[in-house]
């Protein structure tokens, strides 16, 4: 970082280190498709109301396991309601479970590992083996016993989902502070007596972000997934709600006369979580060109 | 390497006590009294009364963690009040199931993940590597319980070649098993080939620059020989130990695919105990998950320090 703080001061035009990464992103194509996919998901979310041609939990028994056509483009469910205003409906829940949990963690994982690596000793040893053993849980089997405990609820789905990815953030702060804080920047503000909460959140944490930004995008595309697996076992949002997860729980039951039940709530699924994938690595790769 | 062993060995049980706090804690999430929920719809007062003593509910919270430590050292974990069968029996029960499924989708895995990470590396920037790294990204990005779904939708239901649910043991009739087998473990395997092309490309990417495999070729020794004897087999050590590592994904991934096959293992023993409030077995399937997890780490660290000689002259 260093580094390219004083190339930036060299160069003539005086970029900045974070506008460069963001013009390395706009060159790559796959990474602006990916954004340009999570955009339209995003607007999805935002319009689902005035977008989704029917309402999402409105049943007509005259129209039960209809395959796609004119009326209905995606087909109906088992009891006859518009899989596409579920499918439209359905990208809230994941879209803010994605948020939601993600924010959950750095809320946590971010101070916690901060204060880890910043004063290291005991406070460390002691905080890095509590991270150890969350990370020792498999993350689903750990985000399915918190649901269990706390109740099958979207809101506790999310609060679950959120707890088992923090150990991510902790450690990968962690990491990032105990490499940046031994550089001659923190030394010079620790030199000239700034307060020990002054030069980790004015003069670390601003250096460690672009790494947290990366595992960020990462872990939505992951609480993605653990969302639509957790409403797929039955322990997220609950019926009738719509959420693409328990849409497939429901669909698995009539893939032999119904398949259409299936294939769009997945293939949304599919096509969020690469994008924010792609997104992610794309991310990483602007920010750490040298890395691939 | 015995100070190696000593050492390490410290590290975990520091781990594994915390793991039993978290575990044991997630008793005290559930709301109000947990034998109120334990005794199940009936309510019966002789029921929560037999609760109270036997989980020792009204001693501290200390206290009762120090009984339940002492039950789960001494290979107590409790007993499901659904099955009336103590909990450790479920898991030993249920344990071969999951693990054939496992062993499967890891042969899956690593055939299809060190082949295309070789491929893809040694191919670098040619299509062969784009085409390998579309292969992870899609891998990353599929939800198992949906491939499993699009695949009994292909393979069972359209083509009619497999079945799409039901076990039967290997010991009864391994033909039957195995096809009933193959589409959940490619399913399982698949994400995890994902992530073991990935390791694996950037580690050959890594060793074939080196200046051992630059001295093979310079020997004149064929491409075939470099790559997958000089090459291979150093980059394959930090692949198998990082591939350890996907132990998690591996198990998290069998709960969901056990319930889209209906395979009587250990991810549906955790599923069926979530729904019938059998909160015993949901805290011995993490503890044992968690317990296998620290044990492979531990063995993955110890074979890597074993094969590695500058690890080993390092700490001799």
């Amino acid at each position: 970082m260093t580094t390219a703080v004083a190339l930036a001061t060299l160069s003539p035009r005086e970029i900045s280190p974070g506008r460069r990464a963001l013009k390395r992103l706009a060159r790559r194509r796959g990474a602006m498709v990916a954004l340009g996919v999570v955009s339209f998901f995003v607007l999805l979310a935002l319009l689902a109301g005035a977008i989704a041609p029917y309402d999402p939990v409105a049943t007509s028994w005259g129209a039960v396991r209809k395959a796609p056509s004119a009326a209905h483009w995606f087909g109906t469910d088992e009891i006859g309601r518009d899989v596409l205003a579920r499918v439209i409906w359905g990208t809230r829940a994941s879209l803010l479970a994605g948020v939601v949990s993600v924010s959950i963690s750095i809320a946590f994982g971010v101070p916690i590992g901060l204060t880890a690596g910043y004063l290291g000793g005991w406070i460390d040893a002691l905080i890095s083996r509590m991270t150890d053993a969350m990370l020792a849980c498999p993350f689903l089997i750990l985000a399915i016993a918190l649901a269990a405990f706390l109740g099958p609820s979207l809101t506790n789905a999310m609060i679950a989902i959120g707890i088992s990815a923090t150990p991510i953030f902790i450690r990968l702060t962690r990491a990032q502070v105990m490499h940046v804080k031994v550089e001659d920047y923190v030394e010079a503000a620790r030199a000239v007596g700034n307060s020990h909460l002054r030069i980790a959140l004015r003069h670390i944490l601003p250096n460690i972000v672009p790494p947290l930004i990366v595992q960020a995008t990462l872990a939505v595309a992951a609480a993605i997934i653990a969302e639509a697996a957790l409403s797929f076992l039955g322990l997220g949002q609950q019926p009738p709600a719509p959420s693409w997860g328990s849409m497939l729980n429901t669909a698995k039951n009539y893939i032999d006369n119904a398949p259409w039940m299936a294939i769009w709530p997945g293939l949304s699924i599919f096509l969020l979580v690469l994008s924010f994938n792609l997104l992610g690595d794309g991310l990483r790769d602007a920010f750490d060109p040298r890395g691939r | 390497m015995l100070n190696y062993l000593i050492n390490r060995l410290a590290t975990i049980i520091p781990t594994l006590f915390f793991v039993s706090i978290l575990i044991f804690g997630l008793q005290q999430l559930l709301p109000g009294d947990p034998a109120m929920i334990l005794a199940g719809e009936e309510r019966d007062p002789t029921v929560i009364a037999h609760l109270h003593q036997k989980l020792h509910l009204d001693e501290p919270l200390p206290i009762r963690y120090l009984y339940w430590a002492g039950g789960v050292l001494t290979g107590d974990l409790g007993e499901s009040v659904r099955i009336q069968k103590p909990v450790l029996e479920l898991i030993v029960e249920k344990l071969p199931v999951t693990l054939e499924l496992a062993v499967l989708a890891i042969v899956i895995a690593l055939t299809i993940g060190i082949t295309a990470g070789i491929i893809s590396a040694v191919a670098k920037d040619t299509v062969w590597d784009y085409a390998a790294n579309v292969f992870a990204l899609w891998g990353l990005s599929t939800p198992n319980f949906w491939l499993g779904i699009m695949l009994i939708l292909l393979f069972s239901v359209t083509l009619g070649w497999l079945p799409a649910s039901g076990y039967v043991s290997p010991f009864d009739d391994l033909k039957t098993n195995l096809a009933s087998m193959i589409m959940p473990a490619f399913v399982l395997g698949n994400a995890i080939a994902a992530v073991l092309m990935r390791h694996t490309r950037s580690a050959m990417l890594q060793v074939l620059s080196a200046d051992y495999v630059r001295t093979a070729r310079a020997k004149g020794l064929d491409e075939r020989v470099v790559v997958l004897k000089h090459a291979l087999r150093n980059a394959l050590t930090p692949v198998i130990t990082l591939g350890a590592l996907e132990f998690g994904t591996l198990l998290s991934g069998a709960v969901l695919t056990e319930q889209v096959f209906t395979i009587p293992g250990f991810g549906k023993l955790i599923v069926d105990a979530v729904f019938n409030r059998d909160y015993a077995v949901v805290q011995g399937v993490v503890l044992c998950t968690a317990t296998a997890y620290i044990a492979l780490n531990l063995i993955a660290d110890v074979a890597y320090f074993l094969v590695n000689p500058r690890l080993r002259d390092a700490h001799s």
